[in-house]
This record gives structure tokens, C-alpha cells and sequence, in this order.
């Protein structure tokens, strides 16, 4: 253990990093605050995309599977490739950011929708229930944790990603990572990498809770 | 239009098809790291998947491992084994290799897991050994699911070659950095299609090889990746 901590004190400069609190900080924020724009747009938009093909299931294959074809533009293409349209502006890391959490939050909405046992359904029907009070009181509610599991998806995949944006100018936590670059200097990437993985496993947890809470009916199974 | 216009602009230019930086030789390399990565993380994934599905015992454990594994920022990893293995090919692959595990060892695990219990008694009533029964039994019915994540990981693999660039290597992502140095949006704009281009074809290829090697009584029936939701990991 004491050999353990020797090496890690040797490869990192705790006292770079001391002295870099307020990096530590202000990377943070923005990353969060990238995260959460795309993510929250990204949802603003998917889930009355997602609404329209439960409600008419021919999209269903023209909609994911342009979905598919997106998700195989690498991302630093997209982050780059957008720059002559979108300048250099918050718009031109959020824009990428937002088109992948699409992907994700789409298909799983509408997977979650579609995963509601059709008995239950028809139950909600036979009880005089309107299309939209079934919709919002018996298919959203039990559409609920793949529909979160979905975003905790987006999340993680979109945290990993703002990292890349460091880039074209932005970055969060990436930034550290390019600073370490130029200096040669292994203590920035590693104290990045590890913000990264820190943030994604926060936000997964934190929305494994909100899942919980919005979910109480299930609580009592496993 | 500008912009349309520069991006076919460069890809009609001559000068960009032939030599050391011409379309076919990026293409080449690109695929080359793409292609070791790829076999490299299917040698490991892939064994211990069928191993851990097989006996049952710590899968769990690994899968969430591997699926912590995706929160693993892969820029940061291809520059700190940069800075710790100097120039060569070992950064790019390492970082892609961790990249393309978690789908393939996932995806293995899930399908061997969930192979009919009765498939497996009636293959050991046969008489099958314990090796018997992974080779003959478990490793053809999980195959399109292996292969699923085989895809998924070459996809995105494919996707992430392009920072092959940002370390001295060559690769598509050459164009993408040398055109976002010199402020030349065309080439860069080309070098992504080109990216995508490629992306599309590996996932086209890798489908048809999934057929190919499907056990012919499974191909009517091949089941979709029940993981693909979860499978749509980062695109770096």
C-alpha cells in the first residue's frame, strides 16, 4: 500500500493539482453545463419524435435507421466539419452533442413505449381511458426506466464525448488533457481522465435515484 | 454552396488520390489500425466472454467493469500512452483496443449466458465434454450476437482511428488535422466524409460476414442485438 502510494505520488503532482483547484472548477462547470444543454435539448427534441412513431409505427424503420447511419459519423468529423456553418460558438460543440443523444434517447423512447404489455393497454382502453390520459397515466409511467435508462446512456456517452471538444476550443475536463500534452506533463491527463470517469459514474448514479423516484411501484421488486 | 463547392473541389483534385498523403494510402493505414485493434480486443473479448458465460461465474462483475470502461475518455488515453510509450503504434491501439472491448466481451457474455438451458443438457446427453459443448454448441448459436458487437466496436473503432493523426501517425485523421491547422475547412470536411464513408462500409462489410458465418440453421431466425441500446457506447 505505502509502495503503492509512492509510485502514484511520483507519476502525479498533487501539488499541480493543489494549485489548480480553480481549473478543476471552471472545466467542470462546463462540462456539466454541455452535458446537460445537449442531453436536455437533445430530450426536448426526441421525445415527441419518439410520441409520433409510437403513434404511427411506419416511421419506426425509416426513423432509426437514419438514426443508425448518423451514428456512424465520428464524432471529431461532425465537431469539426460544422465549424464553417456554426462559427466558433457554443453552437458548433452543442450541435454534434445534441444529433448523438438523439440516437439514443429516440430509440429507447420509443422502445420503452413499445415494451408496455399490450393487456395493460387495452385494460386502460376497456376503462374509457382518452389516447392521451392512457398515454400520460399508464404508458409513460410504466415506459419510465427504459426511457431513463436511455438517458443515463446519453449521459455517459455525452460526457465522454465533450471531452473531444477540447478540440475546437471548448472541452470541459478535456482540457486538462491537451495542456498536459503540450507540456509532456502526465499529471493533467491523468487528473482529466480521471474527472471524466468521475462525472459519468456521478450522473449514472444520480439518475439510477431519480429513476427510483419517479419509479416508487417497483421499488418493493429487486 | 462555397463550402460544397471547395469540398468537391478537393476531392476532384488529382494530386489527392496519389503518393504518401493521397486518398488510397490514408485509407490503407486507417484501416490498418483499425484492423489490429479490432483483432486484438476479439482475441481478448471474445474468450473471456464464452469462458465467463459458459461458467457462469463472475460475469456480472465483468460486465459492469466493462461497462465502466465505456465512461473512459479515449482521447485522454491515446495522449498518456503517448507521453508514457513515446510515437509508434502502441498509443492509438491500446486506447481502441479499450474502446472496443465492452461491446464484444458484453455481447459474448449475454449470448452464451442465454443459450436455452435445454440445448445445453441435451448437447451433454450426447455425450459432449465441457470444451465439446463451447465449440460445437455455445460459440455457433452465439454468434450473431458476437458478431453484432464485433460491429458495433469496428464501428466506432473506425470512428476513433482518425486521432491516429493527433499522435504522428498517418490515417483519415490526418486530413482532418492538417486541414484544421492550416485553416483549409475543405479538406477537413473531406477527410470526414471520407471517415464516414468508411464507417458505413466496414458496418455494411462486417453485416455481410455476420451472415457468413451465422450457422445456416440459425440465419432465418437471427435474432437482433437485444443490447443494441446499450451497446450505441460513445462514438468518439
Amino acid at each position: 500500500m505505502i509502495h503503492a502510494a509512492g509510485v502514484v505520488a511520483q507519476v502525479v503532482d498533487t501539488e499541480w493539482i493543489g494549485r489548480h483547484l480553480d481549473d478543476v472548477r471552471t472545466y467542470t462547470l462546463e462540462h456539466l453545463l454541455l452535458t446537460g444543454l445537449a442531453v436536455g435539448i437533445g430530450f426536448v427534441v426526441a421525445f415527441p419524435v419518439a410520441l409520433l412513431v409510437q403513434r404511427y409505427p411506419r416511421l419506426y424503420g425509416p426513423v432509426l435507421g437514419l438514426a443508425g447511419v448518423l451514428f456512424t459519423i465520428p464524432s471529431l468529423a461532425l465537431f469539426v466539419g460544422i465549424i464553417p456553418f456554426t462559427g466558433i460558438g457554443i453552437a458548433t460543440p452543442l450541435t454534434p452533442l445534441v444529433v448523438y443523444t438523439l440516437l439514443i434517447l429516440v430509440r429507447n423512447t420509443v422502445e420503452g413505449l413499445r415494451s408496455v404489455p399490450s393487456d395493460v393497454v387495452e385494460a386502460a382502453e376497456a376503462m374509457g381511458y382518452s389516447r392521451r390520459r392512457r398515454l400520460l397515466r399508464v404508458e409513460l409511467p410504466l415506459a419510465t426506466p427504459v426511457i431513463i435508462a436511455g438517458l443515463r446512456i446519453a449521459t455517459v456517452s455525452t460526457i465522454g464525448l465533450v471531452t473531444i471538444t477540447v478540440l475546437i476550443g471548448w472541452g470541459g475536463v478535456g482540457r486538462f488533457f491537451l495542456d498536459g500534452f503540450a507540456r509532456r506533463f502526465a499529471t493533467p491527463l491523468l487528473l482529466g481522465i480521471a474527472l471524466s470517469v468521475l462525472l459519468s459514474v456521478v450522473a449514472d448514479f444520480s439518475l439510477l435515484a431519480l429513476q427510483r423516484l419517479a419509479t416508487p411501484w417497483a421499488r418493493g421488486r429487486r | 454552396m462555397n463550402v460544397l463547392g471547395g469540398i468537391l473541389a478537393w476531392f476532384a483534385d488529382p494530386t489527392h488520390w496519389s503518393g504518401a498523403d493521397g486518398v488510397p494510402v490514408r485509407v490503407a493505414e486507417h484501416l490498418g489500425y483499425c484492423l489490429l485493434a479490432t483483432a486484438v480486443a476479439t482475441l481478448i473479448a471474445l474468450p473471456l466472454g464464452v469462458i465467463l458465460g459458459h461458467t457462469g461465474k463472475g460475469g456480472s462483475l465483468a460486465i459492469n467493469v466493462s461497462n465502466a470502461g465505456r465512461a473512459i475518455p479515449t482521447f485522454g488515453i491515446v495522449l498518456l500512452a503517448f507521453l508514457v510509450a513515446g510515437a509508434g503504434l502502441l498509443p492509438i491501439t491500446v486506447a481502441l483496443v479499450l474502446l472496443a472491448i465492452p461491446p464484444i466481451l458484453t455481447n459474448t457474455y449475454v449470448a452464451v449466458r442465454g443459450i436455452d438451458r435445454e440445448l445445453r443438457d441435451a448437447a451433454e446427453g450426447m455425450g459432449m465434454y465441457g470444451w465439446q459443448v463451447v465449440r460445437q454448441l455455445e460459440v455457433p448459436m452465439a454468434m450473431p450476437l458476437i458478431m453484432a458487437g464485433v460491429r458495433t466496436s469496428a464501428v466506432q473503432v473506425v470512428a476513433t482511428a482518425t486521432l491516429a493523426a493527433y499522435v504522428t501517425l498517418g490515417g483519415l485523421g490526418r486530413y482532418i488535422f492538417d486541414g484544421l491547422g492550416q485553416r483549409v475547412y475543405a479538406e477537413v470536411a473531406a477527410g470526414a466524409i471520407l471517415v464516414a464513408i468508411l464507417a458505413l462500409a466496414v458496418e455494411f462489410g462486417l453485416s455481410k460476414l455476420q451472415t457468413a458465418v451465422t450457422a445456416r440453421g440459425l440465419r432465418s431466425t437471427q435474432r437482433d442485438d437485444p443490447l443494441a441500446a446499450k451497446a450505441t457506447a460513445a462514438p468518439a
